[in-house]
């Protein structure tokens, strides 16, 4: 069987310039975006949060150049966000969106798809939220992470936001997944 | 098996997130083992821009940032079909699309490399496959340029892709490459890739394609993450 599957096109990184391409008018590009990091555009009835954090590499250092994704789908809405670290201050990133809900009583969580320079291969992780405490205490995959690395996926509520920072590597790195 | 069922990255073609000789990988691979989360989840991702509205000249770089004139270099047209691993096409895939000029200058504000800019050519453009899994676009064959990840370290001549497929799963950003670049051998970013995967990388010179008096054909199929139609949608 598997010798009649065709080989996946092997992935290659964003590199430093994807910004005209990928998020042209984040950036002051003429050209229109795909997607920005507004995730609520048409949507009523909702209660908007933002989650605003910054990517850091193994030096400490805000990186300028990543481009963050963010999926969500909780069977009622179904979002994507998208937007680059190399424009706002201190290089951080900022998405307007809202609280998935609780699908199969699971902690509801967002899917983090991360690019950059430097990255060969795309990394994916989660942003979970830290006022869902009785949720998370309870989620299978939450509690089968190391209590210390579980915390680095739990964004903190933070006044009518949340933050979540990202640690490539080093003693607080953030939990990525093998999806 | 999880590992059939979850559609993992074939390590056989995948570079790995390390890889001294491109060195930002040093301080940005993430260093401590990947969690593999329940399989049941993966379905819920997202959107996927199947109903994206593209512009008329989105699949044409060499007219979609025109100014005053026409875009400078050598007119090219690059077609494919973008499958999953078991070969079904994959219809309606957004595909954004970013690289150099001609002279091998980027329109990013980083780019300091002394080529010149192409006040026609913005270097940008969208497609979308058709419902046999085809896409096409125009461009202008990008320059070779310099980086300073070591020294005379310079990019062979590439386009950037970006495409969704059926979730969050098969998301991919990969680079094209042209037949028979001398650089090859040079670049790390390139020699990252297992040399299983380096020739699935580089596209062919395609005369079927070519079009008379106007540009030259190249072909470039594309394989997303995927064997399952359901529950991945992703056909």
């Amino acid at each position: 069987m598997s010798d009649t599957l065709k080989k996946q096109t092997p992935s290659q990184t964003i590199g430093p310039y994807f910004a005209y391409g990928l998020t042209p008018q984040q950036y002051g590009y003429a050209y229109d975006s795909l997607a920005d990091n507004d995730m609520t555009r048409g949507l009523t009835n909702i209660t908007p949060i933002t989650i605003t954090g910054t990517v850091y590499e193994g030096s400490g250092n805000a990186i300028d150049d990543a481009m963050v994704e963010l999926w969500q789908d909780d069977g009622e809405h179904k979002l994507f966000g998208r937007y680059g670290t190399g424009t706002d201050e201190g290089n951080t990133f900022t998405f307007t969106t809202i609280k998935p809900k609780p699908v199969n009583g699971e902690a509801p969580y967002i899917n983090v798809i991360l690019f950059m320079r430097g990255q060969l291969l795309h990394s994916y992780t989660r942003i979970y939220f830290s006022d869902e405490a009785e949720l998370n205490q309870t989620d299978a995959l939450l509690q089968s992470i190391d209590k210390d690395r579980r915390q680095t996926l739990i964004a903190e509520k933070n006044g009518e936001g949340y933050t979540f920072n990202i640690h490539m590597q080093g003693t607080k790195e953030t939990v990525f997944f093998e999806i | 098996m999880a590992s059939e069922f979850l559609d993992q990255f074939d390590r056989e073609v995948q570079p790995p997130y390390l890889h001294e000789a491109y060195k930002s990988t040093l301080l940005r691979a993430p260093l401590q083992p990947l969690v593999v989360p329940p399989k049941k989840e993966i379905t819920r991702s997202g959107p996927l821009f199947k109903d994206f509205n593209l512009g008329a000249l989105d699949h044409d770089l060499t007219k979609n940032s025109v100014k005053d004139g026409e875009a400078i270099g050598e007119r090219i047209v690059v077609h494919g079909k973008v499958t999953n691993e078991k070969g079904h096409p994959l219809p309606h895939t957004l595909i954004e699309l970013w690289q150099a000029n001609s002279a091998g200058r980027y329109v990013h504000k980083v780019d300091q490399h002394d080529a010149p800019l192409d006040p026609n050519f913005l270097g940008t453009g969208r497609c979308m496959t058709d419902a046999h899994g085809n896409y096409k676009f125009y461009t202008i064959k990008p320059g070779a340029y310099p980086w300073g990840n070591h020294p005379n370290a310079w990019r062979p001549n590439h386009i950037h892709f970006s495409l969704f497929g059926g979730n969050i799963t098969s998301r991919l950003i990969t680079q094209m490459y042209f037949p028979g670049d001398p650089l090859f051998e040079h670049d790390p970013i390139f020699k990252a890739v297992p040399p299983k995967g380096r020739e699935l990388l580089i596209s062919k010179f395609d005369l079927s394609i070519t079009e008379p008096n106007f540009a030259l054909g190249y072909r470039f199929d594309i394989v997303l993450r995927g064997k399952h139609a359901t529950p991945f949608e992703n056909l």
